[in-house]
């Protein structure tokens, strides 16, 4: 499949400073692209420089195989969703969303039936006469986005735009965007530090840090097998322990600090001695389990319960004061847990994955 | 308490600005009062001066609008006295017994009364005169010896006069007419500005600019920017010190004289010292250091034996007998025709 | 509590009328009366309107005022043109300490009194001056030219004069202005004049409307720079009206004139107001 856009060793630099250090990545045409990362690893920046408002150091930036180098933002096929949308307050919705057309100096009869027919793609029917104050968050959203998609781009930029919603909006836009971007099909390139809004709309997540991709890879993939330790802590949840390698093979024997022996597995095997962190998922823990073999097993003492409905957790402490995460299935099982309760714990070694420190 | 204290403290304000020094406001034109002087007078008398500048509009002006008060002390010119006096009654009667006549040339003192008498008092008494003609460059305008110079295409350019109601009087006899003569006939008086302002016009191409502060005009000949001008003698004069090409000249029809006087505004509050501020600036050894530094000749008797050497030389260089014979003297002006006038000079300056 | 609040308000706000009733409402009835005074051919004062009949009958007097209303209007728009950039600058693209210099330059020349300033531009100007002495120079004139008393220099004077009043209501509404909804348009294929005319103008409109009031207003009533740099055509209004008052003795015409300037300006700023589609309120705030 065709690459709608290709990076290729992309650098910027400030001063000292390298804000976007030797980026290179592809999407390919119709997908759902995130890049996802903490503020300030860089990816606005790199947005930026996709979108004409900055310029690389190095590197190439293309598009549709047409180089973008030189090319002002005016005349790139490109759109950006601003993080605050950027909808022009002196106008209309219709106005709004007609100001890209006029300036490709389209016909007035024929800008009037694709602002109807991309208002009715957003599901605003009949809102061009709306002034913008006069729109809801989630609808301002939208509008935002119709103004870019009715200049068909090839590539649509969004840089985090559900950030400035509440969260009962934010979960509810999440699914439409995915369904819009499906019903249109255009590209997709989504900015955001919110793991959770990246693992449910993309296609492809890159996981950056301090100016580098770490990861690229399918939500699924950069859950289960995360290929660093920074993409093990920042996309979902994790329980962290250090500790010290001391046996090596196809499976590794980790020494916890809490003088615990935990059999689990690595993506390169380390030598006896070497420094390690061992990450396991929350939902990974099985409580009180009632065959123990192959498993490691430990108890711990019940902090507090977490309640989020299908989401609820248990806070459990180790006797070494080490706190970890453990998810409650829901079936109702573990109803009689109570805080100050001890349970034992226990994972199976595939669950678990080390990275040498 | 507070209070009491309060009210004695601001008491005690008032009355020391009551008892502060007397004061003489003067209302003058820029260097009729030099500050050598002023300290002289302060320090004989103990009277302090201060001195607002100004010119003769803008003094009857200020005069009026407060109808005589503000100032103790005004220096019109003589001809504008006795119209503004009838219509706004702005000053007081001069009190001749209080002004020491020995000091006065006789036949100045005597025409400034006869021509500032209002209904049987006079109003002013005569400080110092001089005369407008021309400056001219004989370098580059050596021919420029009349009004008509201010005409002449052949100084294209290199021209300069203030749009005031001299220039018209120059005009109307650099076109042969008597303008004084015509000041009792108003319709004549009339015809004349019309034909004057017609003339002006026509030559508005020829005339660099309208000058309006006296430096800059000097500035203007220095520079050789501007080759004739229609100014006062005594900046001519000045100009003559710096460049002996550059001289007052009185034109052949006759330079224009004026007499710059003391007069007292109607409200006066200090009267006596205005008195001894006239004296003693016609002291002859005073109006000689005035005239020294200003150029400009008083009515003082026997103030010239006082006169350094050189501005003497200014004056018998360009006022030989027969030139001072032809100076033409302003009258009194009537009222009518400053209105006609001001309407005229507005047409002048709006015609492209 | 009330009646205090009451109290208390009307006691602050009582200087203030005060003030107001005694500089600005009496010495205006008083010119009023002064404006419908005039003599008969007797030489007596009398009611009558033939003070402002002159300015209508006499070519001259609206001739001056139509001039100066236009001249005032062309160096409003030349101020703006030349103060949009400037403050564009200043705003969006200096950095924060170049752009309390630049403030402070712009400041600079308001620390002397105008007629130094229009002094300084005559000595720049003048056919012995500075511009000339270089051009001389460099040989790019044979005979030194004559740059003073014509309208360009004027209006060059007055925008020079007029300068900061329309770039500091123009900063004011820059402020405001989010750089991302100039990155937006120029995103959605805006060309630069484009995103002039459909963004930055419109969201500055209150801005400059204040500022082109203030413009117009104070080239209206300028009275030193036309005079002094205008030289031998550039009869300006207030010029007239000082000439009536001091030259003429023509208290009541000058009044009148007075009167006129007030009332016509003000329709002019009322017309330039419907056409913007403003409010006064608005602008004001």
């Amino acid at each position: 499949m065709a690459n709608d856009l290709s990076v290729g060793n992309l650098i910027r630099s400030f001063g000292d400073f390298t804000a976007v250090d030797n980026v290179s990545f592809d999407v390919p045409q119709g997908s759902f692209f995130s890049i996802l990362g903490p503020s300030g690893c860089g990816k606005t920046t790199l947005l930026r420089m996709i979108a004409g408002f900055d310029e690389p150091s190095s590197g190439t930036i293309t598009i549709r195989d047409q180089d973008m180098r030189g090319v002002p933002p005016n005349k790139r096929p490109v759109n950006l969703v601003f993080q605050h949308l950027a909808l022009f307050p002196m106008m209309n919705v219709a106005d709004n969303i007609a100001f890209g057309l006029k300036r490709r100096g389209m016909k007035s009869t024929e800008i009037v039936r694709r602002i109807e027919a991309i208002l009715e793609r957003v599901d605003l029917p009949g809102y061009g006469k709306k002034q913008i104050r006069q729109l809801s968050g989630g609808q301002k959203q939208r509008v935002a986005i119709a103004r870019c998609l009715v200049m068909e781009p090839s590539v649509l930029l969004l840089d985090e735009p559900l950030g400035a919603l509440d969260l009962k909006l934010r979960e509810q836009m999440k699914v439409e965007l995915k369904k819009l971007q499906a019903k249109v099909g255009t590209t997709f390139i989504y900015i955001t530090h919110d793991q959770s809004e990246a693992l449910v709309m993309s296609d492809h997540i890159a996981v950056m840090n301090e100016g580098r991709f770490e990861q690229v890879g399918s939500p699924r993939e950069l859950y289960s097998e995360p290929q660093t330790p920074f993409v093990a802590r920042f996309v979902g949840d994790n329980n962290v322990w250090s500790g010290e390698v001391v046996e090596s093979g196809e499976r590794l024997t980790v020494r916890t600090g809490e003088e615990l022996l935990f059999t689990t597995r690595s993506h390169k095997s380390y030598a006896k001695g070497s420094r390690v962190d061992l990450f396991l998922r929350p939902e990974a823990l099985r409580i009180e389990p009632t065959d123990t073999n192959d498993l490691n097993t430990f108890e711990v003492d019940v902090k507090t319960i977490l309640f989020d409905g299908a989401n609820s957790r248990l806070l459990t402490v180790m006797p070494g004061g080490h706190e970890l995460l453990v998810s409650l299935p829901q079936n109702r099982q573990f109803d009689h847990i109570r805080p100050g309760d001890r349970i034992l714990l226990g994972w199976h070694p595939d669950a678990g994955l080390c990275f040498k420190v | 308490m507070k209070k009491i204290t309060l009210l004695t403290a601001a008491c005690c304000f008032f009355m020391a600005t009551a008892v502060q020094a007397e004061t003489l406001k003067i209302l003058t034109w820029k260097g009729y009062a030099p500050q050598v002087l002023i300290e002289k007078f302060e320090k004989d008398t103990g009277i302090k001066v201060e001195a607002t500048y100004s010119n003769n509009e803008e003094m009857i002006a200020k005069l009026r609008a407060t109808r005589g008060a503000g100032f103790d002390l005004a220096q019109p010119s003589q001809d504008r006295i006795s119209s503004v006096q009838e219509k706004y009654k702005i000053y007081q009667p001069v009190d001749y017994g209080k002004i020491d006549a020995k000091l006065f040339i006789p036949s100045m003192l005597d025409a400034v009364k006869a021509n500032t008498k209002v209904g049987g008092n006079s109003y002013a008494v005569p400080f110092c005169w001089g005369t407008s003609g021309l400056i001219v460059n004989s370098d580059k305008a050596a021919e420029a010896d009349d009004w008509n110079a201010l005409l002449d295409p052949q100084y294209k350019g290199r021209i300069s006069y203030r749009l005031k109601r001299p220039t018209l009087i120059a005009m109307g006899y650099a076109l042969g007419y008597d303008p004084f003569a015509l000041y009792s006939d108003a319709k004549g008086y009339k015809e004349m500005l019309d034909k004057v302002a017609e003339e002006m016009i026509r030559t508005k191409p020829l005339v660099k600019n309208y000058w309006a502060n006296g430096d800059a005009l000097l500035e203007s000949m220095r520079s050789g920017e501007v080759f004739v001008a229609m100014a006062w003698d005594n900046g001519g004069w000045k100009l003559h010190d710096e460049n002996k090409a550059i001289d007052f000249k009185a034109p052949e029809k006759g330079a224009l004289g004026w007499i710059d006087t003391f007069a007292i505004p109607a409200k006066a509050k200090n009267v006596d010292a205005a008195y001894k501020w006239i004296n003693f600036m016609m002291a002859p050894e005073n109006a000689a250091y005035f005239t020294s530094q200003e150029k400009v000749p008083t009515a003082s008797l026997g103030a010239n034996a006082h006169v350094s050497a050189e501005v003497r030389a200014n004056f018998d260089r360009s006022f030989p007998k027969e030139t001072i014979d032809n100076i033409k003297w302003y009258p009194p002006v009537p009222a009518k025709l400053e209105i006609m006038e001001g309407k005229i000079l507005d047409k002048i300056k709006a015609a492209k | 509590m009330k009646s205090g609040f009451r109290l208390s308000f009307w006691l602050f706000l009582a200087p203030v009328l005060l003030w107001l009733f005694l500089l600005i409402v009496l010495p205006h009835i008083d010119l009023l009366l002064l404006s419908f005074r005039g003599e008969n051919d007797m030489g007596d004062l009398v009611w009558t309107i033939d003070n402002y009949k002159n300015f209508f009958i006499e070519p001259i007097y609206w001739y001056t005022f139509v001039r100066t209303a236009l001249y005032a209007i062309v160096t409003t728009l030349c101020t703006f043109v030349l103060a949009l950039p400037v403050s564009f600058y200043i705003v969006k693209l200096a950095r924060p300490r170049t752009r309390g210099f630049l403030t402070v330059l712009l400041l600079l020349p308001f620390w002397v009194s105008e007629l130094v300033r229009v002094y300084g531009w005559m000595i720049l100007l003048r056919e012995s001056g500075v511009l000339n002495y270089f051009l001389l120079k460099t040989g790019l004139v044979q005979q030194p030219v004559e740059m003073l008393y014509n309208d360009v220099t004027m209006i060059m004077g007055l925008v020079y004069t007029s300068m900061l009043f329309m770039v500091v209501p123009l900063i004011s509404a820059m402020e405001s202005l989010d750089d991302s909804l100039i990155e937006a348009a120029s995103d959605l294929e805006a060309s630069r004049f484009t995103i002039l005319r459909t963004i930055i103008i419109p969201h500055c409109k209150p801005g400059i409307t204040s500022g082109a009031i203030v413009v117009f207003m104070l080239a209206l009533g300028n009275y030193l720079t036309p005079n002094l740099m205008g030289g031998k055509n550039s009869l300006w209004f207030t010029e007239q009206i000082y000439n009536q008052f001091i030259a003429s003795f023509n208290w009541n015409q000058g009044a009148a004139f007075g009167f006129l300037l007030l009332v016509l300006s003000s329709c002019i700023i009322w017309v330039g107001l419907k056409l913007s589609r403003h409010r006064l309120g608005e602008v004001a705030a």
